[in-house]
């Protein structure tokens, strides 16, 4: 109870210091908020339209008084209106999210799964050709720009094969409420790949110098004394001490993910979050920028905290049980 | 490359040593400053290619649009018949230059906050602390996007984006640096001499900190440059017509679609071999600088 209250505690420090940050830095932006809104109207109105926009806004007040109003507003849960999809904030992120979410979550397994299972492979074989060419097909993927592998498999699967849709998250023409699933797994596949390549290179290098460790380590070398050998020395020495590290790595790199879901949902057009961050950014929609900032700077958290209680659970030497024996 | 076989080969190196260029190769050493001194050429030659190429990289050609790679043009060109070779090589002396500034200012940022974290005492380390959890708790590219949007679109964001957001790690590793050289015997030593902090500063704690500083500004440079492109790709760095390589790709998007597959295949090797080969100095100069890294 005494750990919860402390993490609430930072969060609420965290979000504070990401609510000043942003809000300073969007208030120094020579993006005009007015022209944003209007956009491509900006010729055809005049002073007094604009005053009367500015006044809505509340862009008269001075800047202290508006992040007082605005911060006041956000604790109440009220983060404002998009500009650009002329919708409630919180309503704007939530919809998107569960857009994203389906993409992130594929993504974040796969790179998970592939990752650490490919880690393994390399510590168990090192210095072999498979490790090697596990560890040059990671030193690369870390060297590549994301947005051009997406690229890349855009041209394969979409253009040259033809297997896989072009864009968006459902078929055009059809009203997405409307698609079957297996349509929109279809159009999931694509973003998911790249997606899941951001995340899979750090995983690879992580777990196998983490099993690289555990298989040079006194009781592995004690095992192999007594005689263990193979499939069993991975499974019940090497797999559960190096699934440790690589959760928690795994954890951690939701914030890559999201990020990486900003560029992945650019190439591929998909309609959630990361495309709506990337449009927020590029018209000017300041609430919008601004509630996604706050809604990551969470998502970040939120992993990094449930990366803590998952290593608590599986690895018993940090898990609740062993903080009440030494109490 | 494990552990083992670098020290034997390192062994026979210096026990057995061989003439002529083989026996120089099989010296780790010396591969490793070839190895530097390669990947320092491959940049240099890119960016003086790209200055021959310049005048010509927005010259456009309507009798020959959408070519795939040929002699005259290796990787082809667009839908403005421009050269998508030149373009690149000018994209990559542009995002070399941004990436070597911004990696510079962020570098900078490191040493000073790390120096200040590891020597000032606990308050300015906590205060430290506390800025890279404030930078880690967004995501690296949220962050880039807010800054580039506070900081105006064009190559300005675009640096100040890149800087003010890739000085954690090294901050990290600088900090550790300085708080083990102010809390050494020879520090102590100085103190109780009258040296004053400025001067304790200069002679032993920037010197120490060199080191670390230069391989991980080199470091920093893949990041810088990846960012950089990510951003100029989703529309937040320099006006579209500049030929940076994220505006390249970005504009290739479109003709895609088309069959049009040399205008991002290209481009991006080009890219990811330029990051590459600055990996390839910077990890050579870290096995150089701190050979116990090598057999980590």
């Amino acid at each position: 109870m005494d750990l919860l209250a402390r993490r609430a505690a930072r969060l609420v420090l965290l979000l504070a210091g990401v609510a000043v940050l942003a809000f300073a830095l969007v208030e120094v932006s020579p993006v005009d908020p007015v022209n944003a809104y209007v956009g491509a109207e900006v010729a055809r109105i005049g002073p007094e339209q604009r005053e009367l926009i500015a006044e809505r806004f509340g862009l008269n007040d001075p800047p202290l008084v508006r992040f007082g109003l605005w911060a006041g507003r956000i604790v109440r849960g009220d983060l404002g209106t998009s500009m650009i999809y002329n919708a409630p904030v919180a309503d704007v992120i939530a919809a998107r999210f569960r857009a994203s979410l389906l993409l992130l979550g594929t993504a974040w397994v796969l790179s998970g799964v592939l990752g650490f299972t490919l880690g393994l492979l390399a510590a168990v074989t090192r210095g072999s050709l498979v490790d090697r060419s596990i560890r040059w097909f990671a030193f690369t993927l870390t060297a590549a720009p994301t947005f051009w592998i997406g690229l890349l498999l855009l041209t394969t699967f979409s253009v040259l094969l033809g297997w896989t849709p072009v864009c968006c998250a459902t078929p055009i023409g059809i009203d997405p409420a409307d698609a079957t699933l297996w349509q929109r797994l279809h159009h999931l596949l694509l973003p998911a790949a790249m997606l899941s390549v951001v995340g899979v290179a750090p995983i690879v290098l992580h777990t196998r110098e983490q099993a690289v460790g555990i298989l040079r380590s006194d009781f592995v070398t004690f095992a192999r004394a007594q005689g263990e050998r193979g499939g069993g020395l991975v499974r019940y020495r090497l797999l559960r001490n190096a699934v440790v590290p690589a959760l928690l790595l795994q954890f951690a790199s939701l914030s890559e993910l999201f990020g990486g879901s900003i560029l992945a949902e650019q190439v591929f057009s998909y309609p959630g979050l990361g495309q709506a961050t990337a449009a927020a950014g590029l018209r000017g929609d300041v609430p919008l920028l601004l509630g996604i900032v706050l809604f990551s700077a969470i998502f970040v958290f939120a992993g990094n905290t449930l990366g803590d209680v998952v290593h608590g659970l599986v690895d018993p030497r940090v898990g609740p049980l062993r903080a009440r024996r030494a109490t | 490359m494990s552990a083992t076989s670098g020290a034997t080969s390192d062994l026979r190196g210096v026990l057995v040593p061989r003439a002529g260029i083989l026996g120089r190769l099989t010296d780790r050493r010396a591969r490793t400053l070839a190895q530097i001194g390669l990947g320092v050429v491959a940049l240099a030659v890119v960016v003086v290619a790209a200055t021959l190429v310049a005048p010509s990289a927005d010259a456009t050609n309507l009798l020959a649009r959408r070519q795939p790679p040929s002699l005259a043009h290796p990787f082809g060109t667009d839908w403005l018949g421009r050269d998508v070779l030149a373009r690149t090589l000018v994209g990559l002396r542009l995002s070399l230059g941004i990436a070597t500034l911004a990696a510079s200012i962020s570098a900078v940022v490191a040493l000073a906050l790390g120096a200040a974290a590891g020597a000032l005492g606990r308050r300015v380390d906590a205060a430290v602390s506390w800025l890279i959890d404030l930078n880690l708790s967004l995501p690296h590219l949220v962050l880039m996007i807010l800054i580039a949007f506070a900081a105006g679109r064009g190559a300005r964001g675009l640096i100040i984006a890149v800087a003010l957001t890739h000085w954690p790690t090294l901050t990290r590793v600088l900090r550790g640096e300085a708080r083990r050289v102010s809390a050494s015997d020879y520090v102590a030593v100085s103190e109780r001499l009258g040296k004053s902090g400025w001067w304790v500063a200069r002679r032993h704690l920037v010197r120490h900190l060199v080191p670390q500083f230069s391989v991980g500004l080199v470091l920093l440079f893949p990041h810088a440059i990846l960012h950089e492109a990510g951003l100029s790709f989703l529309g937040f760095g320099l006006s579209p017509d500049a030929p940076a390589i994220g505006n390249i790709l970005s504009e290739a998007m479109r003709y895609l679609p088309a069959g049009d597959w040399w205008l991002a295949l290209l481009p991006g090797v080009a890219l990811l071999s330029v990051v590459l080969a600055v990996d390839m100095v910077g990890g050579n100069l870290r096995a150089l600088l701190d050979p116990r890294s090598v057999h980590e």
